[in-house]
């Protein structure tokens, strides 16, 4: 009998908790730090931003054609945001094997290229992207100062065409908590490149 | 007269010869520019499985994927199957990139290309399970329905699907 109640209250349990357990980071939760090699060579974490009032984490890559869309618009956002408070934080999560051109040394050239303003880091052992939940390059989480997830998903609502943007969802979304109020929408959906994982 | 006829019929042959030959043409490939436009390939309700492939020239794992899915024109099931082939290519290089592709890849489905970049408005509308990336597979037949987000690596895991269908 105990069992048997032991069991039939643990096992719809375990059906519950894993959807949660898989799907990454949700709005409101608390992001993980990490600690992730830059393109400079050295290590870097979110509590090395002493002064942020939150955190543009954008994973992002060298080789899809959305992420390199993006590319300028990154670097706006940052040049923007970062004296506010809130830095661009791009990180590679794909797996260099499987995706050419998203290697640690490609990372450098085209950071080299585009004169990135910040941080480029590399999630080499990949274990930093499914504990956000990221399925695609570029896929953003925009955290508060208490690393609470405040908004995920597109930088804004055209990839392809810049110029006929209508909404900024990351800028919105920073006015917002700037505001003290909840971004909205919290989430966006994109196309992207699915991230690329070791075999 | 007659020579007006022996014309005729041989224009008729050279244009049959083409459709045989199924070279890829710019016009071949309808665009879509708003997805409310496409979105009735996801509503048909009769007797055929209907498959719906997003995908890009520029994504790797949907460029390794396809043949596979090509391959099912050779199978056989309980039903007549319709693939259609979503390219989210750029409309500037359907002549340039999209329709080499084509060619060279000898594809048989049917192809069309949406160019429909508020990605946002229109992407849970496919599945709201989706998150974006690509490629991903709808296979449905009336309400029966499966969407997969990931890429496929036989043709076999595809007919495994499509024989679930009933």
């Amino acid at each position: 009998m105990t069992k048997f109640f032991s069991f039939s209250v643990l096992i719809p349990l375990l059906f519950f908790a894993l959807p949660n357990f898989h799907g990454g980071l949700h709005i409101g939760d608390k992001a993980p730090d990490f600690s992730l090699k830059s393109i400079n060579g050295n290590y870097v974490s979110l509590e090395d931003f002493e002064d942020a009032k939150g955190y543009i984490v954008t994973f992002t890559c060298n080789h899809c054609p959305y992420a390199v869309f993006y590319e300028d618009r990154l670097v706006d956002l940052h040049n923007k945001y970062a004296p506010m408070g809130y830095p661009v934080i791009a990180i590679n999560p794909n797996d260099p094997d499987i995706q050419p051109g998203d290697s640690y040394d490609d990372m450098i050239v085209r950071a080299g290229e585009k004169a990135f303003p910040f941080v480029y880091l590399f999630d080499s052992e990949q274990k930093v992207y499914p504990q956000y939940g990221a399925t695609k390059t570029p896929h953003v989480y925009l955290l508060d100062k208490d690393k609470i997830v405040r908004y995920i998903g597109a930088i804004d609502d055209n990839a392809r065409e810049p110029e006929e943007v209508t909404e900024r969802y990351v800028e919105n979304a920073i006015a917002a908590i700037e505001a003290g109020k909840n971004p909205d929408p919290a989430t966006t959906k994109a196309i992207g490149c699915s991230i690329k994982v070791k075999k | 007269m007659k020579y007006k006829q022996l014309i005729i019929a041989v224009i008729m042959i050279l244009i049959q010869l083409n459709l045989i030959g199924q070279e890829w043409k710019v016009d071949d490939v309808v665009v879509y520019e708003k997805f409310d436009d496409l979105e009735e390939i996801f509503y048909q309700n009769n007797d055929t499985i209907q498959l719906i492939n997003f995908w890009a020239t520029w994504c790797g794992p949907c460029v390794k994927e396809l043949p596979y899915i090509e391959e099912l024109h050779e199978k056989e099931f309980n039903f007549p199957l319709k693939i259609t082939l979503v390219s989210l290519d750029f409309a500037k290089k359907i002549d340039t990139k999209l329709i080499p592709f084509l060619n060279k890849k000898e594809i048989k489905s049917e192809v069309v290309l949406l160019n429909d970049s508020k990605t946002n408005q229109w992407i849970d509308k496919v599945d709201p399970s989706w998150s974006g990336s690509i490629p991903i597979i709808v296979i449905y037949k009336g309400d029966q329905r499966f969407f997969f987000e990931q890429e496929f690596h036989s043709t076999q895991e595809l007919v495994e699907i499509i024989q679930k269908i009933k």
